[in-house]
Protein backbone atom coordinates (compact mmCIF):
# COMPACT_ATOMS: atom_id res chain seq x y z
CA UNK A 1 0.00 0.00 0.00
CA UNK A 2 1.40 3.33 -1.33
CA UNK A 3 1.96 5.99 1.80
CA UNK A 4 -0.08 8.76 -0.20
CA UNK A 5 0.23 11.30 2.44
CA UNK A 6 4.16 11.01 1.96
CA UNK A 7 3.90 11.15 -2.32
CA UNK A 8 1.96 14.13 -1.80
CA UNK A 9 4.46 16.03 1.11
CA UNK A 10 7.42 14.79 -1.49
CA UNK A 11 5.78 16.51 -4.63
CA UNK A 12 5.46 19.64 -2.49
CA UNK A 13 8.89 19.69 -1.49
CA UNK A 14 10.26 19.30 -5.09
CA UNK A 15 8.16 21.67 -6.37
CA UNK A 16 8.25 24.20 -3.37
CA UNK A 17 11.83 23.78 -2.16
CA UNK A 18 11.38 27.14 0.29
CA UNK A 19 8.35 25.67 2.09
CA UNK A 20 8.22 23.72 5.40
CA UNK A 21 6.30 20.66 5.00
CA UNK A 22 6.67 19.07 8.55
CA UNK A 23 4.25 20.25 11.02
CA UNK A 24 1.38 19.96 7.98
CA UNK A 25 -2.26 20.00 9.29
CA UNK A 26 -4.00 16.93 7.55
CA UNK A 27 -7.20 18.84 7.97
CA UNK A 28 -6.26 22.09 6.99
CA UNK A 29 -6.42 23.74 3.35
CA UNK A 30 -2.47 23.26 1.91
CA UNK A 31 -2.87 26.35 0.44
CA UNK A 32 -3.76 28.04 3.89
CA UNK A 33 -0.44 26.57 5.66
CA UNK A 34 2.01 26.96 2.10
CA UNK A 35 2.70 29.68 -0.26
CA UNK A 36 0.75 27.42 -2.89
CA UNK A 37 -1.20 28.88 -6.49
CA UNK A 38 -2.91 27.02 -8.55
CA UNK A 39 0.07 26.65 -10.77
CA UNK A 40 1.54 24.80 -7.89
CA UNK A 41 -1.40 22.44 -7.78
CA UNK A 42 -1.28 22.26 -11.69
CA UNK A 43 2.87 20.67 -10.67
CA UNK A 44 1.15 18.45 -8.07
CA UNK A 45 -0.59 17.32 -10.67
CA UNK A 46 1.74 16.96 -13.28
CA UNK A 47 4.01 15.41 -10.79
CA UNK A 48 1.34 12.42 -9.98
CA UNK A 49 1.20 11.66 -13.00
CA UNK A 50 4.65 11.66 -14.15
CA UNK A 51 5.85 9.88 -11.12
CA UNK A 52 3.15 7.89 -9.83
CA UNK A 53 0.86 7.39 -13.55
CA UNK A 54 -1.84 8.62 -11.44
CA UNK A 55 -4.33 10.91 -13.66
CA UNK A 56 -6.67 13.87 -11.99
CA UNK A 57 -8.89 15.60 -14.29
CA UNK A 58 -9.41 18.85 -14.26
CA UNK A 59 -12.72 19.08 -12.36
CA UNK A 60 -11.29 17.28 -9.67
CA UNK A 61 -8.77 19.39 -8.37
CA UNK A 62 -10.26 20.98 -5.79
CA UNK A 63 -9.97 17.58 -3.52
CA UNK A 64 -6.67 18.22 -3.46
CA UNK A 65 -7.61 21.05 -1.12
CA UNK A 66 -5.99 19.15 2.23
CA UNK A 67 -3.70 16.01 2.66
CA UNK A 68 -6.51 14.15 4.30
CA UNK A 69 -8.82 15.19 1.12
CA UNK A 70 -5.57 13.87 -1.38
CA UNK A 71 -5.44 11.01 1.07
CA UNK A 72 -9.03 9.86 0.58
CA UNK A 73 -8.87 11.06 -3.03
CA UNK A 74 -5.65 9.49 -4.46
CA UNK A 75 -5.36 6.19 -2.69
CA UNK A 76 -8.15 4.23 -4.51
CA UNK A 77 -5.75 5.43 -7.94
CA UNK A 78 -3.13 4.23 -6.19
CA UNK A 79 -4.16 0.65 -5.72
CA UNK A 80 -5.00 0.35 -9.29
CA UNK A 81 -1.98 1.65 -10.62
CA UNK B 1 8.64 14.59 -37.47
CA UNK B 2 5.99 14.44 -35.13
CA UNK B 3 6.06 16.45 -31.62
CA UNK B 4 3.92 16.91 -28.73
CA UNK B 5 4.54 20.60 -29.31
CA UNK B 6 6.26 23.25 -31.16
CA UNK B 7 7.05 26.46 -30.10
CA UNK B 8 8.20 29.54 -32.27
CA UNK B 9 10.87 31.54 -31.37
CA UNK B 10 13.76 31.12 -28.54
CA UNK B 11 13.14 33.92 -26.67
CA UNK B 12 12.46 34.61 -23.20
CA UNK B 13 8.97 33.09 -23.65
CA UNK B 14 9.65 30.25 -26.04
CA UNK B 15 12.15 29.25 -23.37
CA UNK B 16 10.20 28.92 -20.43
CA UNK B 17 7.44 27.39 -22.37
CA UNK B 18 9.57 24.74 -23.96
CA UNK B 19 11.02 24.11 -19.96
CA UNK B 20 7.57 23.49 -19.04
CA UNK B 21 6.39 21.05 -21.76
CA UNK B 22 9.66 19.13 -22.02
CA UNK B 23 9.70 19.26 -17.77
CA UNK B 24 6.61 16.60 -18.18
CA UNK B 25 7.77 14.87 -20.76
CA UNK B 26 6.13 16.56 -23.36
CA UNK B 27 8.40 16.10 -26.83
CA UNK B 28 9.13 19.61 -27.88
CA UNK B 29 10.31 21.27 -30.88
CA UNK B 30 11.55 24.76 -30.66
CA UNK B 31 12.54 26.66 -33.62
CA UNK B 32 14.57 29.69 -33.81
CA UNK B 33 15.73 31.99 -36.65
CA UNK B 34 18.67 33.63 -35.22
CA UNK B 35 21.67 32.18 -34.69
CA UNK B 36 21.73 32.44 -30.53
CA UNK B 37 18.56 32.64 -28.04
CA UNK B 38 17.06 35.95 -26.11
CA UNK B 39 15.04 37.49 -28.82
CA UNK B 40 13.93 40.86 -27.36
CA UNK B 41 16.38 40.49 -24.89
CA UNK B 42 19.87 39.37 -26.32
CA UNK B 43 23.58 39.96 -26.62
CA UNK B 44 25.96 40.58 -29.08
CA UNK B 45 29.17 41.34 -29.96
CA UNK B 46 31.67 44.25 -31.76
CA UNK B 47 35.36 43.58 -32.35
CA UNK B 48 36.94 46.57 -30.06
CA UNK B 49 39.54 48.26 -32.27
CA UNK B 50 42.17 50.32 -30.04
CA UNK B 51 42.67 47.21 -27.70
CA UNK B 52 41.55 44.07 -29.85
CA UNK B 53 39.41 40.94 -28.92
CA UNK B 54 35.22 41.90 -28.67
CA UNK B 55 32.88 43.72 -26.51
CA UNK B 56 30.23 41.81 -25.43
CA UNK B 57 26.68 44.07 -25.32
CA UNK B 58 23.33 43.21 -23.66
CA UNK B 59 20.19 44.24 -25.87
CA UNK B 60 16.97 44.82 -24.53
CA UNK B 61 17.35 44.28 -20.55
CA UNK B 62 18.09 47.71 -18.88
CA UNK B 63 17.57 45.95 -15.52
CA UNK B 64 15.42 42.85 -14.16
CA UNK B 65 12.11 44.22 -12.73
CA UNK B 66 10.09 42.37 -10.48
CA UNK B 67 13.13 42.28 -8.03
CA UNK B 68 12.52 40.49 -4.66
CA UNK B 69 14.83 39.20 -1.96
CA UNK B 70 15.72 35.54 -1.03
CA UNK B 71 12.73 33.85 0.41
CA UNK B 72 10.22 36.77 -0.62
CA UNK B 73 6.52 34.51 -1.57
CA UNK B 74 3.82 34.94 -3.86
CA UNK B 75 5.38 37.22 -5.90
CA UNK B 76 5.76 37.05 -9.85
CA UNK B 77 9.50 36.15 -9.32
CA UNK B 78 8.78 33.50 -6.77
CA UNK B 79 6.36 32.01 -9.18
CA UNK B 80 8.74 31.70 -11.95
CA UNK B 81 11.41 30.38 -9.56
CA UNK B 82 9.23 27.71 -8.58
CA UNK B 83 7.49 26.87 -11.85
CA UNK B 84 10.84 26.86 -13.72
CA UNK B 85 12.74 24.79 -10.76
CA UNK B 86 15.45 27.59 -10.72
CA UNK B 87 16.90 28.55 -7.34
CA UNK B 88 17.08 32.38 -6.32
CA UNK B 89 20.50 32.13 -6.20
CA UNK B 90 21.17 31.38 -9.81
CA UNK B 91 20.06 34.36 -10.98
CA UNK B 92 22.82 36.22 -8.84
CA UNK B 93 20.98 39.54 -8.75
CA UNK B 94 22.15 42.78 -7.40
CA UNK B 95 19.75 44.91 -6.52
CA UNK B 96 19.36 48.58 -8.17
CA UNK B 97 20.61 51.34 -6.13
CA UNK B 98 17.71 53.41 -6.68
CA UNK B 99 15.85 54.84 -9.94
CA UNK B 100 14.16 58.50 -10.45
CA UNK B 101 11.65 60.38 -12.90
CA UNK B 102 13.26 63.46 -14.00
CA UNK B 103 11.35 66.37 -14.96
CA UNK B 104 11.69 70.28 -15.21
CA UNK B 105 12.37 71.92 -11.66
CA UNK B 106 11.06 68.06 -10.25
CA UNK B 107 12.36 64.60 -9.43
CA UNK B 108 10.99 61.43 -8.15
CA UNK B 109 13.20 58.71 -6.76
CA UNK B 110 12.14 55.39 -6.39
CA UNK B 111 13.91 52.02 -4.91
CA UNK B 112 13.03 48.31 -3.93
CA UNK B 113 11.99 49.91 -1.11
CA UNK B 114 8.13 51.33 -2.20
CA UNK B 115 8.28 53.81 1.26
CA UNK B 116 10.83 55.84 -1.22
CA UNK B 117 8.53 57.04 -3.74
CA UNK B 118 6.18 57.22 -0.91
CA UNK B 119 8.31 59.78 0.61
CA UNK B 120 9.15 61.29 -2.19
CA UNK B 121 5.26 62.13 -3.44
CA UNK B 122 4.43 63.01 0.21
CA UNK B 123 6.72 65.35 0.06
CA UNK B 124 6.99 67.12 -3.41
CA UNK B 125 2.82 66.36 -4.10
CA UNK B 126 1.60 66.40 -0.22
CA UNK B 127 -1.61 67.41 -1.45
CA UNK B 128 -2.27 63.90 -3.79
CA UNK B 129 -0.83 61.78 -0.87
CA UNK B 130 -4.22 60.89 -0.02
CA UNK B 131 -5.02 60.02 -3.65
CA UNK B 132 -1.83 58.04 -4.53
CA UNK B 133 -2.48 56.00 -1.63
CA UNK B 134 -5.77 54.75 -3.00
CA UNK B 135 -4.74 54.46 -6.72
CA UNK B 136 -1.89 52.09 -4.59
CA UNK B 137 -5.16 50.24 -2.89
CA UNK B 138 -6.59 49.82 -6.43
CA UNK B 139 -3.58 48.85 -8.09
CA UNK B 140 -3.32 46.24 -4.84
CA UNK B 141 -6.26 44.28 -5.39
CA UNK B 142 -6.55 44.59 -9.15
CA UNK B 143 -6.23 41.04 -10.75
CA UNK B 144 -3.91 41.70 -13.69
CA UNK B 145 -3.70 38.00 -14.63
CA UNK B 146 -7.07 37.48 -14.79
CA UNK B 147 -6.95 36.46 -18.64
CA UNK B 148 -10.77 38.13 -19.71
CA UNK B 149 -9.82 41.45 -18.97
CA UNK B 150 -10.99 44.38 -21.48
CA UNK B 151 -8.55 47.09 -22.54
CA UNK B 152 -9.02 50.37 -20.28
CA UNK B 153 -7.50 53.33 -20.52
CA UNK B 154 -5.33 54.06 -17.67
CA UNK B 155 -5.03 57.70 -17.99
CA UNK B 156 -8.87 57.40 -17.57
CA UNK B 157 -8.41 55.60 -14.11
CA UNK B 158 -5.70 57.66 -13.06
CA UNK B 159 -7.96 61.18 -13.66
CA UNK B 160 -10.26 59.64 -11.24
CA UNK B 161 -7.68 59.52 -8.40
CA UNK B 162 -4.82 61.82 -8.90
CA UNK B 163 -5.74 65.65 -9.31
CA UNK B 164 -2.63 67.14 -10.69
CA UNK B 165 -1.26 66.40 -14.20
CA UNK B 166 2.41 66.54 -13.74
CA UNK B 167 2.23 63.69 -11.12
CA UNK B 168 0.18 61.61 -13.41
CA UNK B 169 2.70 61.94 -16.34
CA UNK B 170 5.62 61.11 -13.65
CA UNK B 171 4.03 58.44 -12.59
CA UNK B 172 3.26 57.28 -16.55
CA UNK B 173 6.53 58.14 -17.54
CA UNK B 174 8.74 55.01 -16.98
CA UNK B 175 5.74 52.37 -16.80
CA UNK B 176 4.59 53.92 -20.52
CA UNK B 177 8.30 53.30 -22.03
CA UNK B 178 9.24 49.99 -20.49
CA UNK B 179 6.12 48.15 -22.02
CA UNK B 180 3.71 50.08 -23.68
CA UNK B 181 2.89 49.19 -27.11
CA UNK B 182 -0.39 51.82 -27.03
CA UNK B 183 0.89 55.51 -27.54
CA UNK B 184 0.62 57.90 -25.31
CA UNK B 185 -1.18 55.35 -22.55
CA UNK B 186 -1.38 51.91 -21.93
CA UNK B 187 -4.53 49.47 -21.11
CA UNK B 188 -5.07 49.24 -17.55
CA UNK B 189 -4.33 45.59 -16.75
CA UNK B 190 -0.68 46.38 -18.40
CA UNK B 191 -0.44 49.39 -15.79
CA UNK B 192 -1.34 47.13 -12.72
CA UNK B 193 1.50 44.66 -13.97
CA UNK B 194 3.63 47.45 -14.71
CA UNK B 195 3.61 49.34 -11.29
CA UNK B 196 3.43 46.54 -9.32
CA UNK B 197 6.63 44.90 -11.32
CA UNK B 198 8.66 48.58 -11.12
CA UNK B 199 7.42 50.50 -7.90
CA UNK B 200 6.45 47.90 -5.57
CA UNK B 201 9.03 45.62 -6.41
CA UNK B 202 11.82 47.65 -8.80
CA UNK B 203 14.92 46.32 -10.43
CA UNK B 204 17.45 44.16 -9.64
CA UNK B 205 20.07 43.29 -12.05
CA UNK B 206 21.75 39.62 -12.68
CA UNK B 207 25.58 39.29 -12.35
CA UNK B 208 26.63 38.74 -15.84
CA UNK B 209 23.27 40.43 -17.53
CA UNK B 210 21.04 38.92 -19.56
CA UNK B 211 23.44 36.32 -20.50
CA UNK B 212 23.18 35.05 -17.24
CA UNK B 213 19.49 34.44 -17.71
CA UNK B 214 19.73 32.61 -20.61
CA UNK B 215 22.58 30.46 -19.71
CA UNK B 216 20.04 29.27 -17.05
CA UNK B 217 17.22 28.46 -19.61
CA UNK B 218 19.33 27.11 -22.07
CA UNK B 219 21.21 24.83 -19.40
CA UNK B 220 17.65 23.80 -18.52
CA UNK B 221 16.16 23.11 -22.01
CA UNK B 222 19.52 21.29 -22.54
CA UNK B 223 19.06 19.16 -19.68
CA UNK B 224 15.38 18.24 -20.65
CA UNK B 225 16.91 17.27 -23.92
CA UNK B 226 14.10 19.50 -25.57
CA UNK B 227 15.27 19.99 -29.52
CA UNK B 228 15.76 23.39 -29.91
CA UNK B 229 16.98 24.26 -33.67
CA UNK B 230 18.89 27.65 -34.22
CA UNK B 231 18.85 29.30 -37.70
CA UNK B 232 15.21 27.33 -38.83
CA UNK B 233 13.21 29.96 -40.08
CA UNK B 234 9.33 29.42 -39.35
CA UNK B 235 8.18 29.95 -43.15
CA UNK B 236 4.35 28.84 -42.47
CA UNK B 237 2.20 27.69 -40.05
CA UNK B 238 0.09 24.70 -41.47
CA UNK B 239 -3.77 24.85 -41.21
CA UNK B 240 -6.09 22.33 -42.13
CA UNK B 241 -10.01 22.43 -43.54
CA UNK B 242 -11.37 22.87 -40.63
CA UNK B 243 -9.55 25.98 -39.17
CA UNK B 244 -7.03 23.95 -37.12
CA UNK B 245 -3.54 24.69 -36.66
CA UNK B 246 -1.21 21.06 -36.88
CA UNK B 247 2.43 21.75 -38.32
CA UNK B 248 4.93 24.23 -39.51
CA UNK B 249 7.41 24.68 -42.18
CA UNK B 250 10.56 25.73 -41.69
CA UNK B 251 13.94 25.49 -43.62
CA UNK B 252 11.72 23.33 -46.17
CA UNK B 253 10.97 20.64 -43.77
CA UNK B 254 7.14 20.33 -41.85
CA UNK B 255 6.90 19.30 -38.28
CA UNK B 256 3.82 17.99 -37.08
CA UNK B 257 2.35 19.07 -33.43
CA UNK B 258 -1.11 19.11 -32.11
CA UNK B 259 -0.40 22.49 -30.10
CA UNK B 260 1.85 25.14 -31.89
CA UNK B 261 2.91 28.21 -29.32
CA UNK B 262 4.57 31.23 -31.21
CA UNK B 263 6.46 33.97 -29.32
CA UNK B 264 7.01 35.82 -32.13
CA UNK B 265 4.69 38.20 -32.53
CA UNK B 266 0.29 38.25 -32.71
CA UNK B 267 0.46 40.07 -36.77
CA UNK B 268 3.91 38.50 -36.98
CA UNK B 269 2.53 34.86 -36.59
CA UNK B 270 -0.98 35.37 -38.88
CA UNK B 271 1.70 36.32 -41.82
CA UNK B 272 2.46 33.09 -41.82
CA UNK B 273 -1.12 31.42 -41.79
CA UNK B 274 -2.70 31.18 -44.97
CA UNK B 275 -5.42 33.50 -46.30
CA UNK B 276 -4.80 35.77 -42.97
CA UNK B 277 -7.84 35.57 -41.97
CA UNK B 278 -7.15 38.28 -39.46
CA UNK B 279 -4.77 41.24 -38.79
CA UNK B 280 -3.76 42.30 -35.33
CA UNK B 281 -2.52 46.03 -35.79
CA UNK B 282 1.56 46.77 -35.48
CA UNK B 283 2.40 49.08 -32.71
CA UNK B 284 4.06 52.43 -33.62
CA UNK B 285 6.17 52.73 -30.69
CA UNK B 286 10.11 51.50 -31.45
CA UNK B 287 13.30 52.99 -30.09
CA UNK B 288 16.99 53.76 -30.30
CA UNK B 289 19.14 52.90 -28.46
CA UNK B 290 23.47 54.38 -27.71
CA UNK B 291 25.68 52.36 -25.83
CA UNK B 292 28.89 54.02 -23.97
CA UNK B 293 31.86 52.70 -23.16
CA UNK B 294 33.40 55.07 -21.01
CA UNK B 295 37.24 54.99 -19.50
CA UNK B 296 36.08 55.27 -15.78
CA UNK B 297 32.96 54.87 -14.06
CA UNK B 298 30.54 57.95 -12.90
CA UNK B 299 31.49 58.66 -9.70
CA UNK B 300 28.40 58.52 -7.48
CA UNK B 301 28.67 61.63 -6.45
CA UNK B 302 27.80 63.26 -9.80
CA UNK B 303 24.89 60.30 -10.29
CA UNK B 304 23.99 57.54 -7.98
CA UNK B 305 20.90 56.32 -9.76
CA UNK B 306 20.51 53.25 -11.65
CA UNK B 307 17.89 54.48 -14.12
CA UNK B 308 16.81 58.37 -14.98
CA UNK B 309 14.21 58.69 -17.02
CA UNK B 310 14.39 62.00 -18.10
CA UNK B 311 11.53 64.33 -19.94
CA UNK B 312 12.44 67.76 -20.50
CA UNK B 313 8.75 69.59 -20.22
CA UNK B 314 5.62 68.87 -17.61
CA UNK B 315 4.09 66.67 -20.50
CA UNK B 316 5.19 63.12 -21.50
CA UNK B 317 4.89 62.41 -25.28
CA UNK B 318 4.72 58.73 -25.89
CA UNK B 319 4.85 58.25 -29.56
CA UNK B 320 6.47 57.81 -32.44
CA UNK B 321 9.36 60.83 -32.72
CA UNK B 322 8.43 63.67 -35.43
CA UNK B 323 11.64 63.78 -36.85
CA UNK B 324 13.95 59.98 -36.72
CA UNK B 325 14.38 60.38 -32.82
CA UNK B 326 13.00 62.51 -30.08
CA UNK B 327 15.79 63.87 -27.64
CA UNK B 328 12.94 65.47 -25.12
CA UNK B 329 12.62 62.45 -23.42
CA UNK B 330 15.17 59.58 -22.65
CA UNK B 331 15.98 56.63 -20.67
CA UNK B 332 19.29 56.86 -19.29
CA UNK B 333 20.01 53.54 -17.58
CA UNK B 334 23.74 53.12 -15.90
CA UNK B 335 24.40 49.29 -15.63
CA UNK B 336 27.73 50.25 -12.74
CA UNK B 337 24.86 51.41 -10.29
CA UNK B 338 24.14 48.72 -8.85
CA UNK B 339 24.18 47.71 -4.87
CA UNK B 340 27.56 46.16 -5.22
CA UNK B 341 29.42 48.84 -6.58
CA UNK B 342 32.79 48.40 -7.79
CA UNK B 343 34.33 51.74 -8.34
CA UNK B 344 37.20 50.86 -10.88
CA UNK B 345 37.47 50.04 -14.16
CA UNK B 346 35.39 51.50 -17.54
CA UNK B 347 31.74 52.72 -16.98
CA UNK B 348 28.85 52.05 -19.18
CA UNK B 349 25.92 54.29 -20.01
CA UNK B 350 23.00 53.11 -22.05
CA UNK B 351 20.24 55.77 -23.59
CA UNK B 352 16.70 55.20 -25.36
CA UNK B 353 15.08 57.86 -27.24
CA UNK B 354 12.12 57.12 -28.56
CA UNK B 355 11.98 56.93 -32.71
CA UNK B 356 10.17 56.58 -36.19
CA UNK B 357 10.20 53.99 -37.94
CA UNK B 358 9.00 54.56 -40.76
CA UNK B 359 11.27 57.50 -41.81
CA UNK B 360 14.15 55.65 -40.69
CA UNK B 361 13.36 53.19 -43.20
CA UNK B 362 13.34 55.64 -46.14
CA UNK B 363 17.08 56.40 -45.02
CA UNK B 364 19.84 54.92 -47.56
CA UNK B 365 23.20 53.86 -45.92
CA UNK B 366 24.95 57.06 -46.06
CA UNK B 367 21.98 59.26 -44.72
CA UNK B 368 21.27 56.65 -42.19
CA UNK B 369 25.29 56.09 -40.45
CA UNK B 370 24.59 60.24 -40.15
CA UNK B 371 21.50 60.10 -38.57
CA UNK B 372 23.12 57.34 -36.01
CA UNK B 373 25.81 59.59 -35.75
CA UNK B 374 23.42 62.71 -34.94
CA UNK B 375 21.44 60.14 -32.36
CA UNK B 376 25.52 59.25 -30.77
CA UNK B 377 25.66 63.33 -30.38
CA UNK B 378 22.05 64.15 -28.59
CA UNK B 379 22.82 60.67 -26.62
CA UNK B 380 25.99 62.61 -24.95
CA UNK B 381 24.57 65.92 -24.60
CA UNK B 382 22.25 64.44 -22.28
CA UNK B 383 24.51 62.40 -20.59
CA UNK B 384 26.53 66.07 -20.40
CA UNK B 385 23.62 67.85 -18.99
CA UNK B 386 22.68 65.00 -16.19
CA UNK B 387 26.77 64.67 -14.94
CA UNK B 388 28.07 68.20 -16.16
CA UNK B 389 31.58 67.36 -14.04
CA UNK B 390 32.66 64.04 -15.82
CA UNK B 391 35.73 64.22 -17.28
CA UNK B 392 36.21 60.39 -18.58
CA UNK B 393 36.00 59.93 -22.38
CA UNK B 394 34.30 57.53 -24.69
CA UNK B 395 36.31 54.89 -25.96
CA UNK B 396 33.82 53.46 -27.79
CA UNK B 397 29.76 53.81 -28.87
CA UNK B 398 27.21 51.55 -30.86
CA UNK B 399 23.82 52.56 -31.54
CA UNK B 400 20.67 50.89 -32.83
CA UNK B 401 18.07 52.00 -34.92
CA UNK B 402 14.32 50.39 -35.36
CA UNK B 403 15.84 49.11 -38.21
CA UNK B 404 18.25 47.18 -36.43
CA UNK B 405 15.56 46.02 -34.18
CA UNK B 406 13.68 44.91 -37.23
CA UNK B 407 16.19 43.04 -39.27
CA UNK B 408 17.76 40.96 -35.56
CA UNK B 409 14.26 40.28 -34.08
CA UNK B 410 12.14 40.22 -36.88
CA UNK B 411 9.57 41.95 -35.41
CA UNK B 412 7.70 43.94 -37.79
CA UNK B 413 8.54 47.67 -37.68
CA UNK B 414 11.07 47.35 -35.28
CA UNK B 415 8.29 47.34 -32.29
CA UNK B 416 9.22 46.54 -28.82
CA UNK B 417 6.35 45.80 -27.23
CA UNK B 418 4.90 44.23 -30.29
CA UNK B 419 1.00 44.83 -31.02
CA UNK B 420 -1.92 46.88 -29.65
CA UNK B 421 -4.03 44.00 -30.35
CA UNK B 422 -3.14 41.63 -27.47
CA UNK B 423 -4.64 38.48 -26.80
CA UNK B 424 -4.81 37.70 -22.63
CA UNK B 425 -5.81 34.59 -22.84
CA UNK B 426 -3.13 33.62 -26.24
CA UNK B 427 -6.07 32.09 -28.23
CA UNK B 428 -5.82 32.93 -31.83
CA UNK B 429 -8.68 32.48 -34.50
CA UNK B 430 -6.87 29.08 -35.65
CA UNK B 431 -7.65 26.33 -33.45
CA UNK B 432 -4.42 24.80 -31.80
CA UNK B 433 -2.28 27.68 -32.39
CA UNK B 434 -1.73 30.11 -29.52
CA UNK B 435 0.19 33.56 -29.19
CA UNK B 436 2.90 34.00 -26.25
CA UNK B 437 5.38 36.56 -25.03
CA UNK B 438 4.83 40.02 -25.65
CA UNK B 439 1.25 40.01 -27.59
CA UNK B 440 -0.36 37.83 -25.07
CA UNK B 441 0.37 40.70 -22.49
CA UNK B 442 2.57 40.26 -20.01
CA UNK B 443 5.46 42.26 -19.39
CA UNK B 444 9.44 42.55 -18.85
CA UNK B 445 11.45 39.63 -18.70
CA UNK B 446 9.64 38.16 -15.73
CA UNK B 447 6.59 39.09 -17.25
CA UNK B 448 7.52 36.83 -20.88
CA UNK B 449 8.66 33.72 -18.99
CA UNK B 450 5.57 33.91 -17.05
CA UNK B 451 3.77 34.58 -20.31
CA UNK B 452 5.48 31.54 -21.59
CA UNK B 453 4.69 29.02 -18.40
CA UNK B 454 1.01 29.86 -17.62
CA UNK B 455 0.67 29.00 -21.51
CA UNK B 456 1.95 25.95 -21.63
CA UNK B 457 0.21 25.32 -18.66
CA UNK B 458 -3.09 26.23 -19.87
CA UNK B 459 -2.82 24.94 -23.38
CA UNK B 460 -0.10 22.84 -23.52
CA UNK B 461 -0.34 20.76 -20.19
CA UNK B 462 -3.89 20.94 -19.10
CA UNK B 463 -5.13 20.29 -22.41
CA UNK B 464 -7.28 23.37 -22.57
CA UNK B 465 -7.39 23.07 -26.42
CA UNK B 466 -9.25 19.97 -26.28
CA UNK B 467 -12.41 21.73 -24.58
Amino acid sequence: MADVRQIVIDIISDIAPDEDVSNLDDAKSLREQLDLDSMDFLDIVMELRKRHKVEVPQEDYPKLATLASCVSYLSPKFATV
Amino acid sequence: MKYDAIVIGAGMSGLAAGIRLAMFDKKVLILEKHSIPGGLNSYYQRRNFDKGGVRQFDVGLHALTNFIKKGEKGKPFSKLLKQLRLSYDDFKLCPQTHSKILFPGVELKFSNDFELLLSEISEKFPSEMDHFLKLTDKVRSFNELDLSIPYSSSRAVLKEFIKDDLLIEMILCPLLIYGSAWEDDMDFAQFVIMFKSLYFEGFGRPEGGVRTILSLLMKKINDLNADLRFKTAVSKILINDSGEAFGVVANGEEFYAPVILSSIGYPETVRLTPGMTTTPRIGAMTFMESIFILDKKIPIDQNDSTIIFYNNSNKYAYRPANHFFDSSSAVICFPDNYESLNQDGEGTVRLTFMANYSQWRELDKSSYDSMKNKVGESSLQLIKTLVPKFDGKVLFQDIFSPMTIERYTWHLNGTVYGSIDKSRDGRTPFKNLFIIGTDQGFLGIVGSMLSGISMANLHGLMGANEI
